[in-house]
């Protein structure tokens, strides 16, 4: 038995050095475990949020029935997005085609839910059967009049990655197709924040208040309507990058507006995100309110941080994101908290990525690229780690070995991002890793014996339960 | 014909079922050993991964072939042939269970020929077994997919063997809860039992000293193999189809009879079964379940004006609903509307036969999705909703409670530690919906009594 197949090695380092050699952007092991999931898994990730389009997943039911409102994302309006629809072909279909289907399944979900466009997402299947999704989809949106947007995202066409491209690219045919005036000259795009818990209505709110318009929040709580003027704003900040430079990149090459990247998580990224949006415009009232919003967000929630600090101080914390650009924010939040980072890894880094993340960590922490769930388990056993940051896949692996949990994931229903978001962060991870039930975890145990073997006097209840030492005792109170 | 089909086709709205696989995966995960494999792109074994892990929040392995572009245009053997290396490397499994994806099937890998070859090519090392179900999801749901594995299971291991005074018992997908208890039964009777599957410990096991590879748990292979030895087998189904039936194949190859009934969840059923069980083993029904049996009774005396004549909506796997609807007409609860997302087509034929009396007041929905479920419900005025968790839409609109059983419960901890079967069964399920009432009652007068 190998916990680290043969196939995998060379996506596994542990960082001594400088420079970060690993293997990335490979299509997943066969027999592996991998944690990824697939292309329209990447599609459908991007364009959940939008709450008042039809997403329609053609194909088996399986596909659709996965996804099924499993997502944070929230809407302050049409809640359309957290519904699954799915042709459902059958076994004749997979033989005389899913089109006919399809066109029917278009008319009479569009007729019911009069949404403002569709998606059609293309599961495996669909790459192989040959449905002419591309006819489908313009016939039905001439007839309805409504755009009808094929998503290119069979499921074996790729990973994940290849998933955000093309929903990019479903996106990318609304982009300048809806009017733009009225836009203020201070405006931007906020790109890439799915609207977890509210997370996009918090960062909203900032730039609001730093008297920045947003145009469009592609995708959280997103709106066809949005999306169709987004090219009138002036600059796009994107932040969790790899689900949609595409379409800043598109968007600059059309329409010339430029992107900055940023990060909405940890005081640190947060308030640089905020600055840097602020130096793009220039202009003194932006600069002034922008430096007004950080210190007092921050001046609110230090102390509240501070005490968490001092609660978390030496804890080890192992980190496993989709995308490698939240891992960088979170050791760094991390860090703020006093946890360190000893394991790090994600399911799509590109060898950049990597190289940042070799830059940012301590000597001596596990980088790792499109783990499993034996090895994730090894490195943190290794590593002795207090904590597993992930999503529910990862859950487990956590609990099983008596670690502290945090979803940081498109699941979690909890805020994460900006200030009140680092406030709640730490305090998930506080509620987690310092819970008393660790104590009774048989693997970790040991952390807490010499509490009990100073305290001891043999006949509490502790003893009774937890103490292996309880035989050294004298018993005498 | 293909017309007709297209008129009356609509698209699924919210599934009330899950894919094929995820059934084959359960069955997998509940025997010994036994490494589920899933052949095809890795998005649906994460997505499968993923629900099981919501609904029992235990780890859950489930390696997969892992399709590219030219796996799919060139077929999947040579991702097989290094998936299932990999497998038996990274596991060291004693089987190993392969089920397809719609995407294998497509493309029409044929897994009997690649496995056949596997064995061939790997002659030298001892190798685990190598068990196939072919699971397309364009056929059948997550039920389908779990019978056909338990059929492929038995039918790969199953050997002839000397006859014995054991039983088979063919469950289908309970709780862990419900897996323990029917072990614990049969143990009070002394009667030897191969349960399949049992993924009692697997889905439902302890915290643990250091990684395991979460497959050691479930039905011994050396039982497995006895099956056909076994003086009957007990299958809670009364939709699976023959193709599909382990217990069915055991009769056809073994000539073990076969004992169908329906998932016992109420009195009438679990003391058919109680009875069957006693005169296999030979042995009287010990006091123990009789007593239980008397408390349940004496618990329904007690709530039955609670109960009476309320409306229930019920949705589920086919052999769940069939067993509730039994329960509910037992205790004076209408079954007002049941539905499946199954396909079997069995679910009317089956309440008809086993509830004459109140058919007449159930609307049967197959093959239906959430949408449709709501858009019944709504008209039938139901008081209580009694399903898996996908309901609370429902609940929500209405209104009035949810009860939760069945898969998936992925918004409240402990699905595993529920029961369904049996008295104890019975018993648990009838408090939660009394109280349920009750605490209507309570919540809604205006002074808020505090004995009730
Ligand atoms: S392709 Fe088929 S097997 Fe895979 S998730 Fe979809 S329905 Fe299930
Ligand atoms: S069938 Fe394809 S698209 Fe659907 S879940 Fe599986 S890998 Fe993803």
């Amino acid at each position: 038995m190998e916990t680290i197949l043969k196939g995998r090695r060379q996506q596994v380092v542990k960082k001594d050095g400088k420079d970060i050699n690993i293997a990335c952007e490979k299509q997943s092991l066969a027999g592996s475990v991998s944690q990824r999931a697939c292309v329209f898994c990447g599609s459908r990730v991007v364009l959940y949020p939008i709450a008042d389009a039809l997403h329609l997943v053609h194909g088996p039911a399986g596909c659709a029935a996965y996804t099924w409102d499993i997502r944070g994302a929230l809407s302050n309006g049409p809640q359309l997005h957290r519904m699954s629809f799915s042709t459902d072909l059958r076994e004749k279909d997979v033989i005389f085609g899913g089109e006919k289907k399809l066109y029917a399944a278009l008319n009479e979900l569009i007729d019911r839910y009069q949404p403002k466009a569709a998606f059609v997402y293309s599961t495996c299947i669909i790459g192989v059967i040959g449905d002419d999704v591309d006819a489908i989809c313009k016939r039905v949106s001439k007839e309805k009049k409504i755009p009808v947007l094929p998503v290119h995202s069979e499921g074996f066409k790729g990973t994940k990655k290849d998933g955000y491209k093309a929903a990019c690219e479903a996106m990318w045919k609304l982009v300048g197709t809806g009017n733009t005036s009225g836009i203020s000259k201070f405006s931007i795009n906020i790109m890439g924040d799915f609207n977890i818990a509210g997370e996009t209505w918090m960062i909203k709110e900032y730039y609001e208040k730093m008297g920045v318009e947003v145009v469009a929040s592609i995708t959280g709580d997103g709106r066809v309507d949005d999306l169709r003027r987004s090219h009138g704003a002036a600059l796009n900040v994107v932040q969790c990058s790899g689900s949609i430079i595409h379409l800043a990149r598109r968007m600059k090459e059309k329409y010339g507006i430029p992107f900055i990247h940023v990060s909405y998580f940890g005081i640190e990224d947060m308030s640089k995100a905020l600055y840097e949006v602020a130096d793009y415009f220039k202009d003194e009232t932006v600069s002034n309110n922008t430096r007004e919003l950080i210190q007092s967000e921050v001046n609110a929630i230090l102390p509240k941080l501070n005490w968490y600090r001092q609660k978390l101080n030496g804890k080890k914390a192992c980190v496993y994101t989709g995308g490698a650009f939240k891992a960088f924010s979170l050791i760094r939040s991390l860090r703020m908290l006093g946890v360190q980072t000893v394991v790090v890894g994600s399911q799509t880094g590109s060898p950049e990525d990597y190289q940042m993340l070799g830059e940012i960590t301590d000597e001596g922490t596990i980088i790792v690229d499109d783990t499993n769930p034996m090895e994730l388990a090894k490195f943190v056993q290794e590593k002795d780690a207090d904590l597993l940051i992930g999503g529910v896949k990862e859950r487990p692996i956590a609990y099983k070995l008596g670690l502290g949990f945090c979803d940081h994931n498109h699941e979690r229903k909890i805020p994460l991002a900006g200030y009140e978001g680092m406030v709640n962060f730490a305090k998930e991870v506080y509620t987690s890793t310092c819970s008393p039930v660790w104590k009774l975890v048989p693997r970790r145990k040991h952390l807490y014996e010499q509490q009990v073997e100073t305290n001891c006097s043999g006949s509490c209840h502790e003893c009774e339960s937890t103490c292996d030492i309880k035989t050294q005792c004298s018993g005498a109170a | 014909m293909e017309q007709q089909a297209s008129e009356n086709y609509r698209p699924t709205k919210n599934p009330c079922r899950l894919c094929t696989p995820f059934g084959a995966c359960v069955a997998f995960n509940g025997v010994a050993g036994c490494a589920p494999y899933i052949h095809g792109s890795q998005g649906c074994a994460t997505y499968i991964r993923r629900y099981l892990i919501g609904h029992f929040r235990e780890p859950v392995d489930i390696a997969c072939s892992s399709f590219g572009e030219s796996t799919t245009i060139f077929g999947g053997k040579e991702n097989f042939d290094t998936g299932i290396s990999n497998v038996i490397d990274g596991y060291a499994p004693k089987m190993v269970g392969i089920c397809s994806t719609c995407l294998s099937e497509t493309i029409g890998d044929d897994v009997s020929q690649f496995i056949y070859e596997y064995n061939k090519n790997n002659n030298t090392a001892p190798l685990p077994y190598l068990v196939n179900v072919s699971t397309p999801s364009y056929c059948g749901t997550h039920s389908d997919g779990f019978h056909k594995a338990n059929r492929a299971i038995v039918k790969t291991l199953a050997i002839e063997t000397m006859k014995h005074r054991g039983i088979n018992i063919f469950p289908g997908m309970l709780s862990p809860a419900d897996l323990r208890y029917l072990k614990e039964i049969m143990n009070d009777f002394c009667l030897p039992a191969m349960l399949l599957s049992d993924y009692s410990d697997s889905f439902d096991g302890q915290t643990w000293d250091k990684y395991e590879k979460n497959i050691e748990f479930g039905t011994e292979i050396k039982d497995i193999e006895k099956a056909g030895g076994a003086k009957a087998s007990i299958e809670f189904s009364t939709t699976v189809d023959d193709e599909s039936s382990a217990a069915g194949y055991l009769t056809e190859t073994f000539d073990v009879p076969a004992h169908t009934m329906p998932m016992p969840l109420s009195v009438t059923s679990t003391d058919k079964f109680f009875e069957l069980v006693s005169s296999l083993s030979e042995n009287p029904i010990p006091q123990k379940h009789l007593s239980e049996r008397g408390r349940l009774i004496d618990a329904y005396v007690d709530g039955h004006k609670y109960v009476f004549e309320k409306r229930a909506v019920i949705y589920g796997d086919e052999d769940m609903v069939i067993g509730l609807a039994c329960f509910l007409a037992e205790i004076g609860i209408i079954p007002a509307l049941c539905a499946t997302g199954g396909q079997g087509g069995k679910l009317q034929e089956s309440l008809e036969k086993l509830l004459p009396e109140m058919i007449s007041q159930i609307t049967v929905q197959e093959d239906t999705d959430f949408i449709d479920i709501n858009d019944c419900a709504r008209s039938l005025e139901p008081d209580i909703i009694i399903g898996n968790s996908n309901g609370y839409k429902l609940k929500r609109q209405l209104d009035i409670p949810l009860v939760r059983i069945g898969l998936p419960i992925h918004d409240r901890i402990g699905a595993s530690r529920i029961l369904h079967v049996g008295y104890r069964g019975a018993q648990q399920l009838y408090d939660r919906i009394v109280n349920a009432f009750i605490e209507i009652q309570q919540e809604d007068s205006p002074v808020g009594y505090t004995h009730i």
